[in-house]
């Protein structure tokens, strides 16, 4: 890693700061960078949203976490274990999205760099 | 993890007054294979450790799969085992939802942070907090908040240590206890100089099958013993708790309903530092470099999130099935924090399958994997902080830079050496602090502190130099001044301080404060600057998701 530090100070860009620059202004990285992020950020905000609601409800709504279902098992156990069910389904939704959708564009643009540098 | 409610000095009730000879010498024999075996994995390791990249980062050989098994080795501490299974079997569901924050936890460190960690960092979280701003500040405060994290959870492995040691082991008094720690300590020392990153490695993967074999060996013989009706096993359990079916509702430990509306705020604010520290916990963090890929990250948190869930869900079996096979007045006589109910459970059950050898047999292997869990979390603990201090603050504060390799490496020995004594001496002076109060208190440094500096880097163009100091200091100090004036530290019986009242905070998780504290402060202190740097966010924006310039695996 460089050691220089200000970038941004009216300084010529080395040839190697105008790639990356360029590369990101690109049409490819662009596409890349949505693709990337129109998966992580929603999925984030559904993910943080189903577990605080969880954890407000077993603050707040303690007769509907406590109303029986089967046997001695209440909704809170249920609505628990779906917190375990969602993760390991989010986890593998994310690495089946990035496989498809992300990593063919990833490596298209490294390539490209690493060839230019 | 967490040790519930009562000081961890406390917990010198003996295990079962009767904890037998043969036990005692079993547990002892089957924890000094295990320190065999890893002193002896450890010292090959070292033979093929010759770089900084060795030492940091395990040459970045390391496949997916044993990282992951090694991240569920860094994480699934002696709390979660002993202090989950506790809470649950004395507090039945509030158990519950610990379990559940660690766990989802891990969807942020998979989907925000690893890859992107991994592509532009090289060792330590600093790496990527600094890439783009002025180096020295930036890594001064990096390195304090990492070794402020590491060392609150450090002291809390430790004490708990202590604590359980001589409990297990059925000998009491000081004396034993500071000597369990101080050859704790010696050990995780020796693992973290001599083994670096590829033997801490090796001590986390083999602790994590050890563990996750325990843990399934008594999860199978209590579900056996209900048929596998979980149904009939929650109902025995709060039979035995001796609090009916309010055991398997909210409300037994957090937000009560005497506590009210503060109780559920707390309640809150833990779930938020559970879920949010994690992707922010240094440890974790540098576990990420020791694979070659952002591809082999991204499968080593897939594997975690797998194994940390099964373990997870498993110690619902434990804590329950400790609440109906052993009983919760029991367990709380035993020690009040429920410390040992997992041990207790697997002595009962292993007489229930096969008389009294069986309870031995099963009380000494379970008590075995708990002191080798405690040790391999804090070497990776000392690990994380040391190569802090030797990268960041050494390396790039003191020398500026000019550090040879070797010299770096020479200090993070030195530097491990130095942590690990630290940590004895805190802990032994430390014994009687409240173990829960330190882990959730590293968990809200963690996301106060480390978290929104790492967002912001990744994703805010416009986030500079001014903005990362000011949301790590600010997170930081905001969580530790709020737990300072909190009822954890004064104004109640529980307190560290019972007898004076400055508890001018009313929770005691500071998280719900501290950490919008910590995002909001990155963001003025980011726009009151007039430091740009987009031309190096455009680097790190197009390394990090493309792994173009990532660092690359060192092959022998």
């Amino acid at each position: 890693m460089s050691e220089v530090e200000h970038r941004d100070d009216g300084r010529p860009r080395t040839p190697q700061e105008q790639l990356y620059i360029d590369m990101q202004r690109s049409e490819q990285f662009q596409r890349l960078r949505r693709k990337f992020r129109r998966f992580v950020f929603p999925m984030t905000a559904v993910f943080l949203g189903w577990y605080l609601l969880y954890v407000v409800a077993s603050g707040w709504a303690r007769d509907f976490m406590g109303h029986k279902l089967v046997g001695n098992i209440n909704v809170g156990y249920v609505f628990g274990l779906l917190q375990f069910v969602s993760t390991f389904l989010i986890a593998w939704l994310y690495s089946r999205y990035m496989n498809r959708n992300v990593d063919p564009l990833a490596d298209e643009v490294r390539q490209q760099i690493e060839a230019a540098l | 993890m967490s040790f519930a409610t009562a000081p961890a000095g406390a917990d010198t009730v003996l295990l079962a007054q009767s904890a037998s000879g043969g036990q005692r010498g079993l547990t002892i024999g089957l924890f000094l294979a295990f320190v065999a075996a890893t002193l002896y994995i450890t010292i090959w390791a070292s033979r093929q450790t010759k770089s900084a990249t060795d030492y940091y980062a395990a040459g970045r050989s390391f496949t997916g799969i044993q990282n992951g098994v090694a991240i569920g080795g860094d994480y699934m501490s002696a709390a979660s085992f002993l202090g989950i299974a506790g809470l649950i079997a004395l507090y039945g569901y509030d158990g519950f939802l610990y379990s559940i924050g660690f766990l989802v936890a891990w969807l942020v460190a998979l989907l925000l942070v690893a890859e992107l960690l991994r592509n532009s960092g090289r060792f330590t979280m600093a790496d990527v907090l600094a890439f783009r701003m002025r180096q020295r500040p930036v890594r001064m405060a990096a390195g304090v908040s990492t070794i402020t994290v590491s060392i609150f959870y450090l002291l809390a492995q430790m004490v708990g240590a202590g604590a359980l040691v001589t409990l297990l082991l059925g000998v009491s008094g000081t004396l034993t206890k500071d000597l369990t720690i101080v050859a704790v300590g010696a050990l995780m020392i020796f693992y973290v100089t001599v083994g670096g990153m590829r033997g801490t490695t090796w001590v986390q993967i083999v602790k994590a099958l050890l563990l996750m074999t325990g843990t399934t060996l008594v999860t199978i013989l209590v579900m056996f013993q209900f048929n596998w009706n979980i149904s009939s096993l929650l109902g025995e359990a709060a039979e035995k708790s001796g609090k009916g079916a309010a055991f398997l509702e909210p409300g037994l430990r957090y937000a009560t309903e005497a506590q009210g509306l503060t109780g559920k705020l707390d309640l809150v604010s833990l779930g938020l530092a559970l879920v949010l520290g994690t992707a922010g916990l240094p440890h974790i963090l540098i576990r990420f470099y020791t694979v070659p890929t952002s591809r082999e990250a991204r499968k080593s948190v897939i594997w975690a999130i797998w194994i940390i869930g099964s373990f997870y869900l498993m110690t619902l079996g434990l804590g329950f099935g400790a609440a109906a096979l052993v009983g919760s007045d029991a367990i709380a006589k035993q020690n009040p924090a429920g410390n040992t109910a997992a041990p207790q459970l697997a002595q009962a059950v292993g007489e229930k399958v096969a008389g009294t050898t069986g309870g031995t047999v099963l009380l000494a292997v379970i008590a075995a994997v708990a002191f080798a869990t405690i040790l391999a979390v804090v070497a990776g603990l000392t690990l994380a902080s040391s190569s802090s201090f030797a990268h960041d603050i050494y390396a790039n504060v003191i020398k500026r830079g000019t550090a040879t390799e070797r010299d770096e490496v020479r200090v993070a020995r030195v530097s491990a050496l130095v942590i690990g004594a630290v940590a004895i001496a805190l802990s032994i002076f430390a014994q009687n602090l409240n173990v829960a109060f330190l882990v959730a208190l590293a968990f809200a440094v963690a996301a106060s502190g480390n978290l929104p500096a790492i967002l912001y880097s990744l994703f805010w163009r416009r986030f500079n130099t001014n903005g990362a100091v000011w949301a790590i200091y600010a997170g930081l100090t905001s969580a530790l001044v709020l737990v300072a004036f909190s009822p954890v530290v004064s104004g109640g019986p529980k307190s560290l301080f019972p007898d004076v009242d400055f508890s001018l905070f009313p929770l005691e998780n500071p998280g719900i404060v501290s950490i919008p504290i910590g995002f909001l402060a990155g963001w003025i202190g980011a726009m009151v600057s007039s430091e740009h740097n987009e031309d190096k966010y455009a680097e790190i924006e197009v390394r990090a998701l493309t792994g173009a310039g990532a660092e690359k695996a060192v092959s022998h």
